[in-house]
């Protein structure tokens, strides 16, 4: 169904089938990573002239949220640092994979924990301290530190990347944002998969004689079942492991996975979690209200207090309970009759249909972030540049730009940028809203309605 | 059709909300003063507004360190020493909302350190709200359309 397999290019196949190119880009990686780390701790403490911030939260965030998820979903996590030095430790090898293994815990992650709530978690508090965090290199530098070496810790303990799968704050929302995008990597044929011997995509093959010498799947995912973006790291591990060159990268339609949507209360949580984020984030930092700024900063005064119940409140309370509303609407015959749907009760109640109805708020989620992201990073891009150059803020000019003028860039575009994101959220999220209301057989009204509401609201507070 | 048709009308309709110029207002223009106090990190008042035309001046005092304010899509800004007054002086010719900031680095929430000026009125809101509405009933002539397409390509 309309994809175009880009595996079948002869270069991008060997190209992401090669383990030398992502091992140069990954060695980029982890020394920016590590740098930033280093520059939060020893450079100055004026977050807008500290590497820490001005790459980690400017240049790292608009790429990721601006090109590498709505264009290549988790195609950041394939290049991602984090999980390196504890995956090369667990595999006692940085290339290919060895004959003898080393010997750690490899540990199944526990039953009860095989969901995202963990991430969700991380997330929220990494949220609730943002304010801190977004300005303060030390913050961001002990917070990067923290990931590297929970990743270390959970890959020595658990087997593949558990920390990746079912801790990091941001693959949670990658993950959920993932499956809007344009990219994904599938099986060719289903039948091949199921007479195929050993699963080497899953389970490795380790046989330095084999031509096809891998990893089983680091995201402990069978790349035959996959379905959706959502926890496919895009390592290109089982495109090298395949014996029957069954995995193929494919172009596709944006938000196919979001056809059949999961019914996972963490998953949809996720997306109340994101859209609500993005909104108080555009109230709190863009916006004119001094005394929301300084109760966000000073963290545990009873203000920062408020704020923290305020944010959890509309997170968990307020957008779910209004979305339940909506739902509830959508499911009375008189709404349906007047739309001239077939009577009868619609299929799927309660928490199942709150969970598939979340997934028509993904795009509108996504959408809500590129709008607020332009803002802060157009603002505040003029600090790459000072940055590249006196990247620990001690006055150095390594390239001549440290004196480069603060200065917002495309100001004029900015609004009309907003705009069209967010229109074209609501447009994207309304579409999803009525494909998934006509399969359950219930009104698409209430639900576009609270996406209606929703934009109307953060175009408020962008514009 | 007639999908196809409202699709069309929706959509001019929607460069109309865009793009129609709008009545000049009739208010005549005046020179306004506005003081205004800037702190670690916050204005106020934090949200301004004056007509389109107003000759604003600006009297930014700053209560303790060193802040600045730059006008958003204005390209104009005054710095201004703690204890100290630093007027600012423009002509409001553009009408709609626009953020100004502290431009020098002033603490860790600097970069957040935000009002809001709204000249005349906030177009731009008026006009996205009226794009989105638009947009929502867009959706109804245009998923039937994409499932008749659909429909059409599987027939054949
Ligand atoms: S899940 Fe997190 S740590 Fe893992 S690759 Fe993605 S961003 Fe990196
Ligand atoms: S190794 Fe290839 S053919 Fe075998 S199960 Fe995995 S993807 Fe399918
Ligand atoms: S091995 Fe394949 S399925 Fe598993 S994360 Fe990597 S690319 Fe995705
Ligand atoms: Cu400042």
């Amino acid at each position: 169904m309309n994809r175009i397999e880009l595996t079948r290019n002869l270069f991008i196949k060997s190209a992401l089938k090669n383990r030398h190119p992502q091992l140069a880009v990954f060695i980029v990686m982890l020394a920016g990573y590590v740098f930033a780390i280093l520059a939060g701790l020893i450079g100055t403490p004026v977050g807008s002239h500290n590497f820490s911030i001005v790459f980690v939260w400017i240049a790292w965030w608009a790429i990721l949220i601006l090109v590498a998820v709505p264009f290549f979903g988790r195609g950041w996590c394939a290049v991602c640092p984090i999980p390196l030095p504890g995956e090369w430790l667990q595999r006692g090898a940085v290339l290919h994979p060895l004959d003898k293994k080393p010997k750690w815990l490899n540990l199944r992650w526990p039953r009860a924990l095989r969901n995202i709530w963990l991430q969700n978690i991380a997330f929220l508090l990494l949220a609730l301290f943002s304010s801190v965090l977004l300005t303060t290199p030390t913050i961001t530098a002990i917070v990067l530190a923290a990931m590297l070496f929970t990743a270390i810790g959970l890959s020595m303990v658990f087997e593949r990347r558990a920390f990746c799968r079912y801790l990091c704050p941001v693959g949670g929302f990658i993950g959920l944002y993932s499956q809007t995008a344009p990219l994904e990597l599938r099986i060719k044929d289903k039948q091949t998969c199921v007479t195929c011997d050993g699963k080497p995509c899953y389970n490795g093959a380790s046989t330095s004689l084999s031509a096809n010498s891998g990893y089983g799947c680091p995201w402990d995912v069978f790349p035959g079942g996959l379905t959706r973006n959502t926890y496919c790291g895009l390592c290109m591990e089982c495109l090298r492991t395949c014996p029957h060159d069954n995995i193929a990268v494919n172009l596709r339609p944006f938000s196919a996975d979001l056809a059949k949507p999961s019914a996972r209360l963490d998953e949809a949580f996720k997306a109340f979690i994101m859209l609500g984020s993005a909104m108080i984030y555009a109230g709190v930092l863009l916006g004119p209200w001094g005394a929301l700024k300084d109760a966000a900063f000073y963290v545990g005064t009873s203000a920062w207090i408020i704020y923290a119940a305020v944010f959890l409140g509309i997170i968990f309370i307020i957008l779910p309970g209004l979305f339940s509303l909506a739902l509830f609407l959508a499911h009375r015959p008189s709404l349906k009759a007047c739309l001239g749907r077939s009577r009868g009760v619609g299929r799927g109640t309660g928490l199942r249909t709150f969970a598939m109805f979340s997934a028509s708020l993904i795009p509108l989620g996504l959408m809500f972030w590129v709008a607020f992201s332009l803002s802060f990073v157009l603002t505040n891009a003029a600090y790459i540049l000072v940055s590249l150059s006196d990247p620990l803020g001690l006055g150095w000019n390594l390239f001549g730009t440290a004196d480069v003028a603060w200065r917002p860039i495309f100001t004029s575009l900015l609004a009309p940028a907003q705009t069209l994101a967010l229109v074209g959220g609501l447009i994207w999220s309304a579409r999803m809203a009525q494909k998934a209301a006509d399969e359950s057989k219930i009104s698409a009204i209430p639900v576009m309605a609270y996406c209606f509401a929703a934009t109307v609201v953060m175009l408020w507070l962008l514009l | 059709m007639i999908r196809f048709i409202s699709l069309v009308v929706l959509f001019a309709a929607g460069l109309a909300v865009a793009f129609a110029p709008l009545p000049a207002p009739s208010i005549a223009p005046q020179a306004r003063t506005l003081r205004i106090d800037a702190r670690q990190f916050a204005y106020s008042p934090s949200e301004l507004k004056v007509n389109l035309g107003d000759t604003v001046t600006v009297q930014l005092v700053s209560t303790d360190v060193v802040h600045g304010l730059y006008v958003d899509g204005y390209d104009v800004s005054v710095e201004a020493d703690p204890g100290q007054t630093a007027t600012l002086t423009f002509v409001a010719d553009r009408s709609g909302s626009f953020r100004f900031r502290c431009n020098v680095t002033c603490g860790a929430m600097h970069p957040f350190m935000i009002g809001k000026i709204t000249v005349e009125k906030n177009d731009l809101l008026f006009r996205s709200v009226g794009l989105a509405t638009l947009a929502v009933i867009g959706v109804f002539p245009l998923s039937s359309l994409l499932v008749e397409r659909k429909d059409r390509a599987l027939a054949k």
